[in-house]
This record gives structure tokens, sequence and C-alpha cells, in this order.
């Protein structure tokens, strides 16, 4: 139970997969100027990482490992990954046409974002993996995406209306903001030792 | 050999396996209609003018679902532009008008009196009823429910309507936006020489 | 805390944010009030209050008296406007007022006559005994409104439909420099609290409350003086802007808070200020209506400071002049407080009901504001912010003109009291950002109502012409279904498929031709009965009978058609109706036949050109050609002959007038029973002297008619010699014979039309 708890702080906050580990920067750039559209792709993407976190993991420990096709485990964790995006995609556009509209193209982009495919090879290295740790694996990157992913979004908006140098505006700024709020997820380094 | 076969067997077999999961996902969500068509119809000026190109606001709505550019209602102006941009999540374009059309002005049509025949042409041409008359009667274009459409001014055959800018009542005057930083703040009314002003104390 | 200490007997809630500017009270407050001069005219303008602008009751030209009702409240939320001087109504127009823009509005200017005459109403010293409702009518015929700044009218805020708990009097006055509030209350505090009481009885609130600042100590003692016993409560509150706030006063002394975009009424509670209770008391037990108010006269400009007792109206010049105003050191010119003022563009600007103050200031005591600086996010705003609201994140986004998110940080319960800019380090004037926002957001409601209204009515007109379309289109479908039925049954015809088969309108139609027709035919008997009994010898009585016969037939045509179109079919008709459905189904037949018939002769018409040209350009073929038309022009000729059988076939009772239908070839002498009916109109016609549009009608019928019957007997005649039968001499005699009928008639109209053109020729010219 505590190895768990631990986990998921580290994964969360200690080794954010966004400010810490500089994986999935695509999606954290592009959709995160309205609050609205940061929230719902967070949703989407802790969605997605949970259920390929663990079905990746079911495929290597039941399919690849049993049959030494451990060769073959970036097609198989890309084929996992893009079928949990596509049926996310399937699920949103019915859930919320207007969420779906306003993803836009980032939703099927989540196939590419490498926090996905990071996770499920990350879940390889460890040799007394579970289903379990997997899956709260996945999970916690999830939940650190979305915390950052909304907290980027709020500041985004704000400055968005500020006094900004013309040299600045734009991307420039959002991603200064985003070294600096990654130099100050550095203070929690050293928190947990995993 | 034996494990090429088993390689591309065991990923088939998953493919195959992931593949029944997405078709019965695919049934089980189905959508039906789009309802993005009223969201952008909402967005829209309801003028019913037709400067899109397409007979009224509704079917213009349609074809933006439909695909086609955002950027062509001009009594919407610049700002449905961004509108519609943000709720489609399409790029901001620039308005398709002319120069004079990039800021709208509010007009309403007015119908000389005088030189009104009472033919009922533009009654006939005004997409929501906003000109009042009857044959050989006269007309008169009701201001208020007048959307500056402008489709009444072509029909009529002696050329008696007119557009006329809305002027501003103080029922109707708003506030102006401050210059800005640098600017001196407080827009200061001058006063009017109070020893020239003074006729009627 | 301090609450015993100020003499309260509950406590001060008290409420978030406030600032502290420096009073400038004593400048005014130490004189008593003093009565204005009256002033030579006044202007009144017609919206002196919040909601509807009054409409003027008089006309230029009359003579009011003081008091006297000159404009009326329109609707619910208005107010009355009442003549403050006695003199002559001279002008109804606009004229500049006290209003931001700078914008001319309408205004009554009544040019005093000096005798200030009043006209008051019953004064009703017993309105404790008075019904809620009768002291109500009186305030709302007073025209009273709020006088502390914002003008609601005051019949309107005392009528809530909420249960009323508490009452509360604004004796706040918590902006620098007003000190009109603490003169009346010093001066005359008994008709205060005698206003506040009839206030009481009006809502039936359960407590009355006086809220005062700690700056007025000897307002606060003749206040709780004149409460004594009266069961109204003074409670004294420290001294901070804008306790005078409604909403934030309501906190203070009850800690309750009114919710977003509500009212005190949805908390119990009824808010109203000194003036406006002054105004009650004078209004219900003197009878006057509310024609001059205090108004606190102040600013380093002016030599005599204090407070004035002004009738509403006067130009703010003339009561600055008597005030000793310095108009070489005048710099700024302000109605109301520094605070929530606005600067007067105008110096003929009149005083209002909502005039509590005039700042005559120099250049020293209210300098112009410094340029706007970059906003330095120090948060003083916030914390200043009565409504704790987030001023710096409401000047962000009117900045950028986000007015969505603007309102979404509560921007239309900002107050506008002015506390944000009053801290702000960066002079950055706030209050106007958000007037600008709340105005775009107000525009865009507004726009998006009408925008509603214009879809509604587009897609109302939609339908209509969808409708009319449709019934259009299940008309038309209608008569092809009927038609095509006829075509599909013509078996079943003789049976009982004749009353589906009916056309009732047709029936009706054809009875009335022959109602028509029986009575030309009875005019034209009677014509050449008249005609016969001038001359001497004639059948007279053979036409008599004739006539009355004729008379007989034509009132049973008409009752014929007058049964048919209440639904009751002649027996005969519908038996012949029935017997003509048959053929009628054959008239889809019949249809056919004319169609073929109209092809053959386009066809023969088309080959006789094409052998003219060819034999013009002198063709070879053109022999050919001419053979191609003669046999084009033989079967046309049998079409034709096959339509007229077809047409013969149908009985004659269908028409009922003999004239049109087509009779058997081979029995010509039928027709000469049906000559004289039709000479008849023919040769009436020309001897009528006035051509009514009757007898036009009837003579274009009769050569309509001749015409025809001549070219049926000719085709009758020509379809004989073909087939070689029939009486060829007879009908030979007889076409000729219809020939001059057809030609006489034609005369006949010509002749008329060149009568008519004459005739308006003569009347034109």
């Amino acid at each position: 139970m505590e190895t768990y708890a631990l986990l998921l702080i580290s994964t969360v906050l200690v080794n954010n997969f966004v400010l810490v580990q500089f994986l999935g920067l695509c999606p954290f750039m592009g959709v995160s100027s309205k609050l609205e559209s940061a929230v719902g792709m967070a949703a989407a993407t802790t969605f997605v990482l949970t259920l390929s976190s663990a079905l990746t993991f079911l495929a290597y420990q039941y399919v690849l490992l049993p049959l030494d096709l451990v060769y073959l485990r970036t097609v198989t964790f890309i084929l996992v990954i893009a079928v949990t995006v596509q049926f996310t995609e399937m699920f949103v556009k019915k859930a919320s046409p207007l969420l779906y509209r306003v993803l836009g193209v980032f939703l099927p982009l989540i196939t590419v974002n490498c926090i996905v495919l990071g996770v499920a090879l990350i879940n390889l290295k460890k040799m007394d993996n579970t289903l379990v740790t997997a899956l709260l694996t996945g999970l916690g990157a999830g939940v650190g995406f979305s915390l950052v992913l909304v907290l980027f979004a709020a500041m985004r908006e704000r400055i968005a209306v500020a006094d900004v140098p013309v040299a600045f505006r734009g991307p420039a700024i959002a991603l200064v903001t985003a070294g600096l709020m990654s130099l100050a997820f550095m203070g929690f380094s050293g928190l947990i030792r995993i | 050999m034996m494990t090429v076969l088993i390689a591309v067997g065991a990923l088939i077999t998953l493919a195959l396996l992931f593949g029944a999961i997405l078709g019965f996902a695919s049934v089980r969500f189905r959508v039906e209609g789009n309802p993005i068509v009223q969201q952008i119809d909402a967005l829209l000026p309801q003028t019913q003018c037709g400067q899109c190109g397409y007979p009224g606001c509704k079917p213009y709505a349609e074809a933006v679902a439909g695909g086609d550019l955002h950027n062509k209602c001009v009594p919407g102006g610049n700002d449905t532009v961004v509108k519609l941009s943000e709720l489609l999540g399409r790029e901001v374009l620039v308005l398709d008008a002319d120069e004079a059309d990039q800021v709208p002005v509010k007009k309403v049509a007015y119908i000389r009196e005088a030189e009104c025949i009472g033919c009922t042409k533009c009654i006939q041409a005004c997409p929501v009823d906003a000109i009042l008359g009857a044959a050989q009667k006269m007309h008169t274009v009701i201001t208020d429910e007048c959307t500056g459409c402008d489709l009444c001014v072509e029909p009529c055959p002696v050329d008696c309507i007119e557009m006329r800018p809305v002027a501003v009542t103080p029922q109707t005057w708003t506030w102006q936006k401050p210059d800005g930083i640098g600017a001196a703040a407080a827009r200061r009314i001058p006063l009017i020489e109070a020893g020239r002003a003074g006729e009627a104390a | 805390m301090g609450s015993l200490i100020l003499g309260n007997t509950r406590p001060v809630h008290g409420f978030p944010g406030g600032v502290h500017p420096p009073e400038h009270k004593s400048d005014s407050n130490t004189t008593p009030i003093r009565s204005a001069a009256l002033p030579e005219q006044v202007v009144l303008p017609l919206a002196q209050h919040a909601g509807a602008p009054a409409e003027p009751v008089v006309a230029v030209g009359d003579r009011v008296r003081v008091g006297q009702l000159v404009a009326k409240a329109r609707g619910l939320v208005s107010a009355n406007v009442h003549a403050s001087l006695a003199g002559t109504v001279v002008a109804i127009e606009p004229r500049p007022v006290q209003h931001a823009s700078g914008m001319d509005q309408p205004c009554i200017v009544i040019a005093g006559d000096g005798s200030d005459e009043w006209l008051r109403m019953p004064p009703l010293a017993d309105w404790q005994q008075r019904e809620p409702a009768a002291l109500l009518a009186r305030i709302r015929d007073a025209g009273v409104a709020g006088m502390g700044g914002a003008g609601f009218p005051t019949a309107v805020k005392a009528a809530p439909r909420q249960k009323i708990a508490q009452l509360i009097l604004n004796a706040v006055e918590c902006e620098p420099y007003i000190t009109a509030d603490d003169r009346l209350m010093r001066e005359r505090a008994a008709d205060v609290i005698a206003g506040l009481n009839i206030l009481r009885r009006v809502v039936a609130a359960d407590e009355v409350l006086v809220g005062i600042e700690d700056n007025k100590p000897e307002a606060i003692a003749a206040m709780r003086g004149a409460a004594l016993g009266q069961g109204v409560e003074v409670v004294v509150v420290p001294t901070k802007y804008p306790s005078g706030g409604e909403k934030q006063l309501i906190q203070n002394l009850t800690g309750k808070e009114v919710p977003s975009g509500g009212l005190p009424a949805d908390v119990g509670i009824v808010c109203c200020n000194t003036g406006t209770a002054h105004a009650v008391f004078r209004a219900v037990v003197h009878g006057e209506a509310l024609v001059s108010r205090i108004v606190t006269l102040t600013g380093d400009a002016l030599a005599q400071r204090g407070n004035v007792e002004a009738r509403l109206g006067t130009p703010v010049i003339s009561l600055l002049r008597a005030a000793g105003l310095d108009e070489k050191r005048l710099h700024r010119l302000v109605m109301g407080g520094p605070m929530m003022g606005f600067t007067l563009h105008s110096t003929q600007v009149p005083v209002v009901k909502t005039t509590n103050c005039l700042i005559a200031a120099t250049a020293h005591a209210l300098p112009d504001p410094a340029p706007e600086q970059p906003c330095i996010r120090c948060g003083a705003c916030a914390e200043a912010c009565p409504a704790s609201l987030l001023p710096q994140q409401l000047y962000w986004f009117s900045k950028a003109g986000e007015f969505a998110k603007a309102q979404d940080h509560h921007l239309m319960d900002c107050i506008e009291c002015g506390a944000c800019a009053y801290v702000c380090p960066s002079s950055i004037p706030l209050v106007q950002y958000y007037r600008f926002a709340k105005g775009e957001i107000r525009k865009k409601q507004a726009d998006e109502r009408k925008a509603e209204r214009a879809k509604l009515r587009f897609e109302a007109r939609q339908a209509r012409i969808e409708q009319e379309q449709a019934e259009r289109e299940a008309r038309r479908k209608a008569r092809a279904e009927a038609a095509k039925k006829r075509a599909e049954a013509p078996a079943e015809a003789p049976v009982a498929a004749a009353p589906a088969a009916i056309d009732v309108d047709a029936v009706v139609k054809t009875l009335k031709n022959a109602s028509l027709q029986a009575s030309a035919d009875y005019k034209a008997a009677v014509k050449a009965l008249k005609d016969a009994e001038a001359q001497p010898g004639s059948d007279v009585a053979a036409l008599t009978r004739q006539a009355e016969e004729l008379k007989a037939r034509a009132d049973a045509a008409k009752a014929a058609v007058r049964a048919a179109q209440q639904g009751e079919l002649p027996a005969e008709l519908l038996a012949a109706t029935a017997a003509a459905a048959a053929p009628d189904a054959a008239g889809a037949d019949l249809e056919k036949l004319r169609h073929e018939v109209g092809e053959a002769s386009g066809a023969y018409k088309a080959a006789v050109r094409a052998a003219r040209e060819a034999e013009d350009s002198g063709a070879g073929n053109a022999s050919a050609l001419r053979q191609h038309a003669e046999q084009m022009k033989q079967r046309a000729d049998e079409l034709k002959a096959k339509l007229r059988d077809a047409k013969a076939g149908a009985p004659v009772a269908v028409a009922a007038s003999a004239v049109e239908t087509e009779q058997p070839a081979p029995a010509p002498a039928a027709e000469a029973a049906a000559m004289p009916a039709a000479s008849a109109p023919a040769e009436a016609a020309p001897a009528a002297a006035a051509v009514t549009p009757e007898q036009m009608k009837l003579l274009k019928t009769s050569v309509a008619t001749s015409t025809k019957q001549y070219k049926e007997a000719a085709a009758a005649l020509e379809t004989a010699e073909r087939n070689g039968s029939g009486d060829l001499a007879a009908m030979q005699a007889r076409v000729a014979g219809l020939k001059q009928k057809a030609d006489d008639a034609r005369a006949a109209l010509d002749a008329v039309v060149a009568q008519m053109k004459a005739a308006a020729g003569k009347e034109g010219s």
C-alpha cells in the first residue's frame, strides 16, 4: 500500500512526465490556450494512459514473453495504444461533439504522445512489476500530465491578456513560462527515491 | 522460420482481437446528426442577408459545418470570424469583405414615403418581414425589426429605399474605452466658458 | 468593539475593503441650510430618475404653478415631474443635462413670473390612520425618487413583492465633500423620522434602522433625539468609504449579503436616503410634490460654501454665482462627490432630483488625473474593493475585450464606487474600464436578443411561404388525381361512381352559366317584345308567351344555382352529370384527342411553311413537301372530326345551354330553334344605346357563340362531304347562314367598341 502511494507521488510530482522528463510537450503546448479544452484533453489522455498502460503490460506478459517476441514490443505497444486512442475518440465524439471538435487533431495525436509509449516502456524496466503497478504508473502519469496541463492553461489565459513585449508574444512566452514551471517542479526532486 | 511465423501469427491475432473491439465500439458509440450546426448558427448575427452566398444563416452554418470557409459573414464582422474559429478549432482568417465592411456599421432601411408606389416588391424581399404594407398601400420599415441586411434596396423600382446609420440615443450611448497606457486617463470634458454660458442666469 | 462606546445597541458587522479619503466635510457643514434665490428659469429634464423618462402633460405656453404635474410617469418604473417654478412653459426641447454622454435630452423649460404660487395636494396629517396604499399613491403622485444619487422611483421601491423585515435609512453620506444629509438631519430630524415612519407604514417593516457615520456627531444626537419612542434605532458605523453603498450598509448593519444580481428586497430589506425620507414627509404631511432639494455647494473656487435648498431645474451656474464662484480659478466642476460624481460639460446643466453636491474645484484641489501607467499587479485594488471582486482581473479582461471572462468574474456586481481607482498606484482609470466593459456587454446582449427575434421572424416567414407552396401543391395534386381517376374508370361511369366524380364546383358553374344564358334569353325576348309592340302587326301574344316562358326558365335556373350553392344538386342534373361522368371519364380521352389535334395542326402548319419556303427557294422537293402538307392537313382534319364526334357523344343537359352544345351533324334542324335565341342577343345588342359592362359581355358572348357555331357547322359540312353522307345542301345553307350571323355579331361588337372609343375620346380630351 505504501509503495503504491509513493509510486503515485513519484509519477505525479517528483518525476512529472511533462516538466521533469520532458515527454508529451506537443499537446502540452498545443491544447493549453484555453482552460476548457485543456481539461478535456487532460481527461482523455489520462484515460488513454491508464488503459494502455494496463493493456500493454498484459500484452507483454502474456503474449510477447511466452512467445519470445520481445523484439516486437514497440510494434505491439503502438498497436495497443492506437486501438485505445481510437476507442477514446469514438467515445468523446459521442459524449461531447463540441470537445471533439475543439480537440480536433490533437485527439488522435495522443497515439504518438511520447508519454503513452514512454509509460508502456518504463513498465518493462522494473523486474517486479505487476499489473497494479503498471496501472498506477499510467494513472499517475495521467494525473501528473493533467495537473501540469491545467496549471499551464490557466497561466496562458492570463498571459494572453497581459502586456507581453511584441517579440515574446505567443509560443515564446509560453515556453519561457513552461521552463519556469519546470524549475519550480525541480523542488520536488529528492522527495522520494524510487 | 517458425519464429517468424509465430511472430506474424501473434501480431495478426492481436490485430484481429483489437479490430473486433473497435468494431463493437464503433457500433456502440455511433453518433447521429450534426449538433455543431446549431452551435455555429447561434454565433451568426441572423440578419439573413445572404452576403455569404447562402440563403440565410442556417444554410451557411450547415455549409461551415460541412467544411466551407468561416470568414464569409460580413454583418458578423471579425468578431464572428474569431468566435467561429474558436468554436471549430480552425485558424482565424481575415473577414472576406471589402475594406469598408470590415467594421460593420449598424444601418436600418428607410423608405421615402413620398416616392413609394406600393408595389410590395420590397416586402417580398425582406427576409424578416420588417416592412409593413400591402399592394397599392404605403410601405414603411419597422425599424425595430430591420436587421440592415440591404436586400430591399435592389428590388425597389423607384429606388426609394435608403440605408441610414442608426443614431446613438442617450439610452444606447455607452462609455468609450480609456485610451490606454500613457494617455491622460480621464477624458476631460471641457467646461464651456462660464461667462459665455451664463445668458439665462 | 466600538459599538457600545458609540451608543449602539446592536453590533456593526463591517464589510470588506473600503478606503479613507480626506473628508472635506467641515468646508460646508458649519452653516445652516440657506434657501437659494428663485431662478428666473428652470429646466426640468424628463429623465431625472432611473427608468423610463416621463411624458409631458403640458404644452408650450401653459401657465403652471409650483407643484403642478408637468410630466407623467411612463410605465411602472418611472416618476412624475412637477413644476418647480410658477410661470409659463416656454419650451419642451432637448437641453444640456447631467449625463456623461454630453448629449442633450428633452426638458421642460419654465420661465418664472415671480409669484411662487403653489399647487399643493391635500395634506394627510393623519397618515397614521391612512391605508398604506393611499400613502404609496401619494408618494407616487409626488414624484419622489431616490435622492442619494441613483434616483430610483421610491414608489416602486416601496412596493416590493417580498416581505420586508427591515427598513434602513441611509444617513451615512460617506462620500467626501457632501454634507447635505448632515445638515438636513441636524435641522429637520423630526421631519426625517416622520418620513421614515410613513415609509415603515407603507412597506410594513418589522424593524427600522438608521445608519450614520461617526463623523457626524451633531446629526447623530439630533436623530437619536427625534427617534426616541418612535421604534427607530440609530446605529453609528465607523467612517469608511463606501459604507453608504446600499449593499455595504446592509452588510454593515445586518450582516446579510444581497445576492449577486439581486435586490435588497430579496433579503427582506428596503433602503432609503435621508433626503428621500424628508421628501416623503413633505409629500404626505404637507401635500408638496418634490420640487426642491438640499444641494451642497463646496470646493475652493467658491466663496460661500455650504448647503442650499434649491428648486429643481435651477441651472447650476446661478447657484454657483450666488455662492461667490471665482470663475478664473475654477478648473473642474463636479456634480456629485469626488469618487462617484462626474465632471459637468456645461454650466447650464440643471439641478435634478439626484444632485446632492456641486464641487467647484480649483486645479489644486482636484488636479487632472495622472496618465495611466502599466499595472504592476500589486493587488491593492482587490484589498479595497467593497464587493470582494478582483478589480485587477476585471481590468485585464476589460482591456483585452474578453467580456465573457469579465462577466464570469462578476463584473456586473461592481458598484462603480471608485475605491480601486483611488488606491491604484499606476493611476489606472479602473472604473472607466468597467463602465466600458459593462456597456459592451449590454450592447452584445441587446444584439443577441435582436438576432433571436430576427431568426424567429425569418423562420416564421419561411414556414408561411412553405405552407402556401404546399397548399398549392396539394390543390394541384388533387386536381391531377381527380383527372386521373376519371381517366382510369370509364366503364364504371353509369354506376354511382357518379357521386365520387361529381365536381360540385363544376356543376355550380354550369348551372350559373345556364342561369346567365337563361336571363340573357329572357332579356332579349323582352326587348323583342317591346320592339314588336312598337310595330303593329307582329305576333305580340306569341312573343309575350315566349318572354314569360324564358322568364320562368331564368328564375328556375337562378333557383337551381342557389340550391346548388347550398349543396343541393338538382336531380336531373345529377343524373345528367352521372351520365356525363362517363363521357367525362372519356373527357381524358377528349383531352388526349384535343392534344393530338393540336399536334396535328401544328405539324400541318409547319409542313405548309416548309413547302412554301421550298417553293420560294426553288428547291426540288417542293412538290414533295406540298404533298406532305396535304397529308398533314388530312390527318389534322380527321383528328378534328374524331374530336367533334367524341364531344358530340356528351349529352345536351351538361351545359344546359342549347346554344353551346354541339348537335349531332345529321340534325341541323334542331339548330333552327336555338337560332332565334342566339340571334336575338346579337340583334338586340346594336340597338342598345347605353353600353353597360353586362351588355358588352353579352355582345362578346354572342360573337363568340355565333363564330363557334359557324365553325362547327362548317366542319360538320366538311365531314359530311368527306363521308358523303348527310343533306349537303341543307348543311351548306346552314353554314352560310351561320357565317352571316357571326359576321353580323362581330360587326355589331365593333360598332359598339368604336362608339365607346369615340365617347372616351370626347371625355378624355
